[in-house]
Formats: C-alpha cells, sequence, structure tokens
C-alpha cells in the first residue's frame, strides 16, 4: 500500500519535472516575443510604422532623427538570396555526391568535413571572410572587398552543412523502387537522379533551402566582419558595395544606442524577427503538404 | 507453328557473392508468347528475369556468366544496358509508378529518350494507356498525382509505363502479388490482350496465374530450372516427380 502510494507520488513528481523542461523551451520563446514586442512595437509607434520600415534615411543621430530601416531589410535579402545562389547549388550537388555516388573511403572524409563546418564558429567564418574573401573579391572582382558578394560567399559557406545534411538524409530516404522503375525504362543514373531521386526528395531539400534562409538572414558576426555595413542608399546598393543588414545594425549601434535610438534596433529585431517567423510557417506548409501527400 | 526465338539464355550461372543462384539455365523465350516462371521462394526465377534487362548490375558482388541473347547479340557484352531496358521492359512486383502526376510517369520514358514535342508525348500517353486498358478510367485526370490512385491502377499505370517507350519484351515480376483478384483479373487479361504484340516473361507465384496466361512454364528449384515445357504440358503431365510434387502443392 505504502509502496503503492511512494510509486504514484514519484510518477507524479516526474511527469511534472518532464512538464515543467517542456515548458522551459516554451517560456523562452514566449519571454523573448514578449521582450521584443513590448519593447519594439512602441518604438516602431512612435517612429511610425512606414517611416520605420519603407523608408531608407538611417540617421539615429542626426537632427531631426530618422528610423528607416529599408535599405538593411533589402541588404538582408541581398546578402540571403546571395547566400542561396552559392550555397544551394553547391550543397544539393554534394548532397547528390554523398548520397549516390560516393565512394565509402571519399565518405568518411567529406561527411566529418560537413560536419565540421556545422561547427566551426561564426565568428571564425568572419575572420576567414576578413582575411582571405574579402581581398579575394577586391583583388579579382572589383571594389574594396567589404560587399555583398563576400557576405554572400560567406553566409553560402556558412549554410553549406544545413544544405548538405537534409538533402542527403532526404534523398536517401527516396525508395529504391523509384530508381528500379527508372532504370527499369532505360534511364541513365543521371537521368534517374535529377528526374526522379530529386524531384521525390523536394520537400526534404525545400526544407533545406528555407533552415538555410533561416541561418543566413539571422547571421550577425560573420557577416559585420565582411560586410563594410555602410547604410547604403536604395540607388547605390550593388554586388560589389557595402551593405548593412538587419542583425550588423543592431550589432553595431547597440554599444552607443539609448533612448529611441536603443529602442529602434530592438524594433529592428523585432522586423528580423517577423522574418523567421515567415520562415517557419512555410517550413510548417512545406511539412503538412507533404505528409498529406 | 512455332514462333520465332526472341531471347536465348546460354549456360547462365549467376553468383551473389559465394552464394550461387542460378545453375547453368539454357532456355529460349518465343516471341509473342507468355512465359511463366515458377517455384518457391529462392528458386532463382526473379533473379533470372532479373539478368533479363541487367538489373542485377544494381545489386553488389553480382557475378554472371554464360550469354544471353536478345535477337542473337550478346546483352552482357555487345549492348549497352539502356538500350537494353528501353528494349526490354519491366514491371515490378509492388507498384512503384513516380511520385508525379499520371501523365508525367507515362511521359517520363519517352522524354527520358529525347522526345521533347507535347503533341508526340501527348499521343504516346493516350496510346500507352489505351494499352493498359486504362485511359478511359484516368483520361480526366492526367495531371493528378499517381500516387493517388488504388494500387491496381498503380500497377497498370506502370504498365502503360513500361509500354511508353515501345519495348520488345516486357518483365513482370510478380505483378499481381499485392493486388486484390479483380484487379489481378484485369492484369492477366491484358496480358494476354497484348500478346501479339510483345514477348511477355512473367514471374508468379501463382500456380493458376501461370495456368491462365501463360504459354510456356519454367519451374525453377535451387537455382536450377527442372522443367520447361508448354504449359498445358507441364501442368497436365509433368516429367519430373519435383515438378509434379510442386505443382500438386506438396511443397513450396
Amino acid at each position: 500500500m505504502e509502496s503503492i502510494k511512494k510509486s504514484k507520488f514519484n510518477d507524479t513528481v516526474m511527469q511534472s519535472v518532464f512538464f515543467m523542461s517542456a515548458f522551459v523551451s516554451v517560456l523562452a520563446v514566449i519571454a523573448i516575443s514578449l521582450f521584443l514586442f513590448l519593447r519594439g512595437i512602441p518604438a516602431i509607434a512612435e517612429i511610425g510604422f512606414m517611416d520605420f520600415v519603407f523608408s531608407e534615411k538611417w540617421g539615429p543621430v542626426n537632427t531631426p532623427a530618422s528610423y528607416g530601416i529599408l535599405s538593411m531589410i533589402v541588404g538582408s535579402i541581398y546578402v540571403t538570396a546571395g547566400a542561396i545562389v552559392i550555397g544551394v547549388p553547391v550543397g544539393l550537388m554534394c548532397a547528390v555526391f554523398l548520397a549516390e555516388f560516393c565512394p565509402e573511403g571519399i565518405y568518411k572524409i567529406v561527411k566529418p568535413a560537413v560536419n565540421l563546418l556545422a561547427g566551426i564558429p561564426s565568428i571564425i567564418y568572419g575572420f576567414f571572410g576578413m582575411q582571405i574573401v574579402v581581398p579575394f573579391v577586391r583583388d579579382n572582382v572589383g571594389g574594396n572587398g567589404y560587399s555583398i558578394l563576400s557576405a554572400s560567399i560567406i553566409l553560402g559557406i556558412m549554410i553549406l552543412p544545413t544544405i548538405i545534411s537534409i538533402s542527403e538524409s532526404s534523398i536517401r530516404a527516396v525508395p529504391e523502387s523509384y530508381k528500379e522503375g527508372s532504370f527499369g525504362l532505360g534511364a541513365t543514373k543521371e537521368e534517374t537522379i535529377f528526374k526522379v531521386v530529386v524531384p521525390a526528395a523536394k520537400s526534404g531539400v525545400l526544407t533545406a533551402i528555407i533552415l538555410g534562409i533561416g541561418r543566413a538572414v539571422g547571421e550577425t558576426m560573420a557577416v559585420v566582419m565582411v560586410a563594410g555595413n555602410a547604410v547604403m542608399p536604395l540607388d547605390k546598393i550593388a554586388l560589389l558595395k557595402p551593405i548593412r543588414t538587419l542583425t550588423t545594425n543592431i550589432v553595431t549601434e547597440m554599444s552607443y544606442a539609448s533612448g529611441l535610438h536603443e529602442s529602434s534596433l530592438i524594433a529592428t529585431g523585432v522586423v528580423l524577427f517577423v522574418f523567421i517567423v515567415i520562415l517557419n510557417a512555410s517550413l510548417s506548409l512545406i511539412k503538412f503538404r507533404s505528409s498529406r501527400n | 507453328m512455332e514462333n520465332k526465338e526472341k531471347m536465348k539464355i546460354e549456360n547462365i550461372n549467376l553468383y551473389y557473392g559465394e552464394f550461387q543462384a542460378l545453375k547453368n539455365i539454357n532456355m529460349n523465350i518465343n516471341e509473342n508468347e507468355i512465359t511463366a516462371f515458377i517455384g518457391p521462394s529462392g528458386c532463382g526465377k526473379s533473379t533470372l528475369l532479373k539478368s533479363l534487362n541487367r538489373m542485377n548490375d544494381l545489386v553488389e558482388g553480382v557475378k554472371i556468366d554464360g550469354k544471353i541473347l536478345l535477337d542473337d547479340v550478346d546483352i552482357y557484352k555487345d549492348m549497352d544496358a539502356t538500350v537494353l531496358r528501353k528494349r526490354v521492359g519491366m514491371v515490378f512486383q509492388k507498384p512503384n509508378p513516380f511520385p508525379m502526376s499520371i501523365y508525367d510517369n507515362v511521359a517520363y520514358g519517352p522524354r527520358t529518350h529525347g522526345i521533347k514535342q507535347k503533341s508526340r508525348l501527348d499521343e504516346i500517353v493516350e496510346q500507352s494507356l489505351r494499352s493498359a486498358a486504362m485511359w478511359d478510367e484516368v483520361k480526366d485526370r492526367l495531371k493528378k498525382s499517381a500516387l493517388g490512385m488504388s494500387g491496381g491502377q498503380q500497377q497498370r499505370l506502370c504498365i502503360a509505363r513500361a509500354f511508353s517507350v515501345n519495348p520488345e519484351v516486357i518483365l513482370l515480376d510478380e505483378p499481381t502479388s499485392a493486388l486484390d483478384p479483380i484487379s489481378t483479373m484485369k492484369i492477366e487479361d491484358l496480358l494476354v490482350e497484348i500478346k501479339d504484340n510483345y514477348t511477355i516473361i512473367i514471374v508468379t507465384h501463382n500456380m493458376q496465374q501461370a495456368t491462365r496466361v501463360s504459354d510456356k512454364t519454367a519451374f525453377f528449384l535451387h537455382g536450377e530450372v527442372v522443367e520447361f515445357n508448354e504449359t498445358e504440358k507441364l501442368f497436365s503431365l509433368p516429367k519430373n516427380k519435383k515438378t509434379e510434387d510442386y505443382i500438386t502443392g506438396r511443397f513450396g
């Protein structure tokens, strides 16, 4: 009798421990959202939504001050798009190679290398970018090197592990029977992979791309070191010119900002957060649609 | 009158690593006939079938010696596997339509072999689906996913897909084992209907199926062909004791 009571008691205790642990992450999300919105929304209201999001004039220490972040929104979109243009083809090809062509000996080298790439701290990417990519771009492509192009290259490399591992596992998950069906019709291995296997792994590849976008859009340290961080008027934004993104805007000015300037940086975070929420929503949509098929 | 010999299998021995799966197989497959391979699981019938269009190439550690001739050309020595597989099509045990639309499933083969013209593809898709006796069923939903169809429909789609590259020989690996009796009947009727234009080889677990559709039957046991004869004779007057035991259900 006593022991039953005791084990029931243990059950209840353990269940609440599990529940609390699960609740920590929910609580964290709620706390972060609350912080962002409670501090950011009033700033947006004070600046005016249109003047904040759709103005390219950023001069928080000018008189009168202006707080337009359109240029940084566009900047974030450009470097992320650049990262996708560079990272997705390379990552997808690498995933196809690993899943379909790679001899075991080489797999043992490439796979850990890819995993290691994921573990390298972003400051190291930034350093590498600063010391190698920026001079390379300056000497071989043009401009002073601190540019959208350099940031895209670094981000393109940074998203590779995400793209590669998720694409690889979704390509591996394609049933062998699809391949047999294609071979049975006289298709070559390349045709089979690009016309049947990769399309069949589509939802996984899309997931990989969206997670890659999420990583690129949120990356700060590596970007701040290679992008030049100048706020560019929209009509001056170019591949070889410096750029400021949403994240680098925050990190560049946070140390000395105060008052509305500080709040406007938090509001910049709100915009970034909205981007991430949209990405996650599209991820859920993809999962929903692929599970329905 | 005997039909022309379409495929010749000469002294085929096949090994999976150390294991010998086929032992000295000799057989001629006649044109415009249905040949059935029967026998218990693991007897080598599917292995031989897959050797006929070199699907065994995809399996690691397979070694094959002997000769298989298609219209007197050695398919292992003098023919590219993709050319061979276009001429010798295959339908698998489990229906395996691609995760695409019905139309794209059938158009996949011709596209792969370089046909791009829309009107030509439309024509091939319709023709292939008609040959598989399912045009009327699916003509209004060609753009729908093939995965939304029933198992029987999927399998007939796979047969239509095999037709699409205009093969000469069609190999079927237990094509109805996953299907209900009505779908099975539809496919059997279809095979009998089309045999005048093709050479058909079917692996089956189901002896009734062999008697219903095939002209010739080969009985396999432990990697050997025990008996190969006209279906009627093999089932009514088996020459070999083992064949008799198998077809009367004493083992298998």
